[in-house]
């Protein structure tokens, strides 16, 4: 867990994504501030589409150059007071899997099917670090034996196919550690696996996490996940921040009215409801394309006022030390044990 | 597969037995699949064994004239498979001018097989202004018939073996290029290719490492094929009289020769024919036996 006034490691400042499609212009990521601190988990949450992996790729310098237009500031610490947004492939090369990795969604995709996994981990092992044959194979069995992979000397012959989804997340949790980098992003780690397999996946990455003591921005659109292994929550919502704050502030007392509605969607068994166990959010989100002024929750929100159309959103303190919310009749939002947004 | 009504009462472990006994057959039809592989890798073998061995295999040089003796039949004055009209050995010709062709099977082949990959891996990973300059060279040999394309080149530089095997180079790389191009297209897009780029690896890397090896498949089997067609070529340029010169032998300049005595000494093309039908033959089978190997998902 975060010690309180932990140093900055990464501080993402106004950082804007427009990618380029045949539709127009997808505003993916809006002016969107973050910062992760030292051995901190950071969860970022919200729907599919809200901009949470493009914030994780570009900040990875990931997103199509030509297609995607990137602005604002990148700042990762121990490289320097420079955005990194913009700097030049062999700087982000440098950065990349050595201080910055990544984990993605989709296991059974992210590795290259006509290679072995020990190929392809000891390559990752080797890739920042100059190692001979043997000492790379002996961190390379190292690294899966952390990840929990049984008989790993025997499995690194084995192709990709030949392991299930959770072995393979945990294949490439290894060979995203494979140079001991100080920040993980994983982008939706767990959502293409089973729930038993994702809450085993996740607790590998909380312990890898507080043995290593590197930094961690967990990105899901699961509520749940993310309160679980998370020290503070950031809340996306339409490519634009809307709440940021500590899990127990998020959880126990939200200031925006999305926030409040994602909690409730979460499915409780046992409630007292007449429209049952499930309750979803009416509504969609808008098009990323024409995006509405005003507050972009405002259509769907049930404190909606007129005002809330033209508002110029800002995240606003709630009082609260670090927690922000971007609406601003956030007073009146609060949620009742029955879990019904109450004016 | 049993029918009727006894079928849906068999017990749990029949019912497994069965999908056993079909798994069974799945590993032998895959035995059955690298057979065409294993053939054709025979056959090639045996030509290439028969034309390096040659000097042991026949008594003869290509070039020794029998001149008592011009277009016999086969089995006859101890030629196996005849003489030509000047009486040389026809076998011998056949073995030592397999030499040449598979020499640009091979040699023609590989070149541009690697060459066209390579380009065409960086047109399609690079995209953009490399990509355009590079796919608009290879439109311009494109727009050309080829055959005439490699005519002409052979002519300018006057005929000989050395000329046909820079004409191919010069003008076959192109279909590689276009073929490695899109399916390196294809896989760049794939999620494998940007987590190998989150690791920090460079572009060469994740091309030649990461790109290359899933998108080979379709250009190593395309070269099987083109393998065929440079022989043939090769043969089809040695028929016009660009390729091998007389007196080196050489299939394609022996049909062409035989072709002025087929009604009355049908050997002379036959024999010749029939080589560059067996190497085909190897090649395709090889080409096929690849295709199954390396497809996706059946490893």
């Amino acid at each position: 867990m975060t010690a309180p006034g932990a140093a900055p490691l990464l501080s993402v400042r106004g950082l804007r994504s427009y990618l380029a499609t045949g539709a127009g212009v997808v505003r993916a990521v809006d002016n969107v501030s973050l910062t992760v601190h030292e051995a901190e988990v950071l969860g970022i949450v919200g729907e599919s589409g809200c901009g949470k992996s493009v914030t994780c790729r570009t900040i990875m310098g990931l997103v199509p150059a030509g297609l995607a237009y990137s602005s604002g500031e990148v700042i990762y610490h121990p490289h320097g007071p420079r955005s990194i947004l913009g700097a030049s492939q062999a700087e982000l090369r440098a950065l990349r899997g050595a201080h910055l990795a990544m984990i993605f969604q989709d296991p059974m995709t992210a590795l290259n099917p006509v290679r072995t996994i020990g190929d392809q981990l000891l390559e990752a092992v080797t890739a920042h670090a100059k190692l001979t044959r043997p000492e790379a194979r002996e961190r390379a069995i190292d690294l899966l034996t952390r990840v929990g992979i049984p008989a790993p000397a025997r499995r690194l012959s084995d192709y990709p196919f030949q392991f299930s989804g959770g072995m393979l997340q945990r294949a490439l949790i290894a060979i995203a550690l494979a140079s001991s980098p100080r920040l993980l992003l994983a982008d939706e780690p767990t959502t293409s696996l089973d729930v038993i397999i994702q809450d085993q996946i996740l607790s590998l990455l909380l312990s890898l996490q507080q043995d290593t003591g590197m930094s961690m921005m967990l990105v899901s659109h699961d509520l749940a996940v993310i309160t679980e292994v998370c020290d503070r929550i950031v809340v996306m919502y339409a490519g634009q921040v809307v709440e940021e704050g500590t899990v127990a502030d998020i959880i126990t007392a939200p200031r925006h009215p999305y926030t409040v509605a994602l909690l409730d969607a979460l499915p409780q068994p046992g409630r007292q409801d007449p429209q049952g166990p499930l309750r979803s959010i009416p509504g969609s989100p808008p098009s990323l394309i024409d995006v509405p002024g005003g507050c972009r929750f405002a259509p769907r929100c049930p404190l909606a006022v007129p005002e809330c159309q033209t508002w110029e959103t800002e995240l606003l303190d709630t009082g609260e030390p670090g927690h922000a919310t971007r609406c601003w009749r956030h007073d009146q939002v609060g949620r009742d044990p029955a879990g019904k947004v109450t004016e | 597969m049993t029918a009727g009504p006894a079928a849906w009462a068999a017990s749990p472990s029949e019912l497994l037995m069965k999908a056993a006994a079909r798994a069974a057959g799945r590993r032998r039809s895959t035995v059955r699949r690298r057979l065409t592989l294993i053939i054709g890798l025979v056959m090639l073998a045996i030509a290439i064994l028969a034309c390096v061995l040659a000097p042991l295999l026949v008594s003869q040089s290509p070039t020794t004239l029998d001149a008592l003796h011009p277009l016999a039949p086969p089995l006859s004055h101890g030629h196996l498979l005849g003489t030509d009209q000047f009486g040389r050995d026809v076998l011998a010709r056949i073995l030592y001018g397999g030499r040449i062709d598979l020499a640009i099977a091979f040699g023609a082949t590989s070149v541009t097989l690697v060459g066209g990959t390579l380009i065409g891996l960086v047109a399609g990973y690079l995209g953009g202004k490399v990509d355009s300059l590079l796919m608009r060279l290879v439109d311009l040999f494109f727009a050309f018939p080829f055959l005439v394309l490699i005519i002409a080149i052979v002519a300018m530089l006057g005929p000989s073996i050395f000329n046909m095997f820079l004409a191919i180079w010069i003008t076959s790389w192109v279909s590689y290029a276009r073929i490695m191009r899109a399916q390196t297209i294809v896989a760049k897009k794939q999620q494998y290719v940007l987590a190998a780029r989150a690791l920090g690896y460079g572009r060469t890397r994740v091309m030649l490492r990461h790109i290359l090896p899933n998108a080979a498949s379709a250009v190593i089997i395309f070269s099987m094929v083109d393998a065929v067609g440079n022989i043939i070529l090769a043969a089809s340029l040695g028929f016009l009289g660009l390729g091998a010169q007389p007196p080196s032998p050489e299939w394609g300049t022996m049909i062409s020769d035989g072709q002025n005595y087929i009604l009355t000494s049908w050997w002379l093309a036959t024999w010749p024919g029939l080589a560059v039908v067996f190497v085909g033959v190897a090649f395709s089978l090889i080409g096929d036996g690849l295709a199954d190997l390396l497809r996706p998902g059946e490893r």
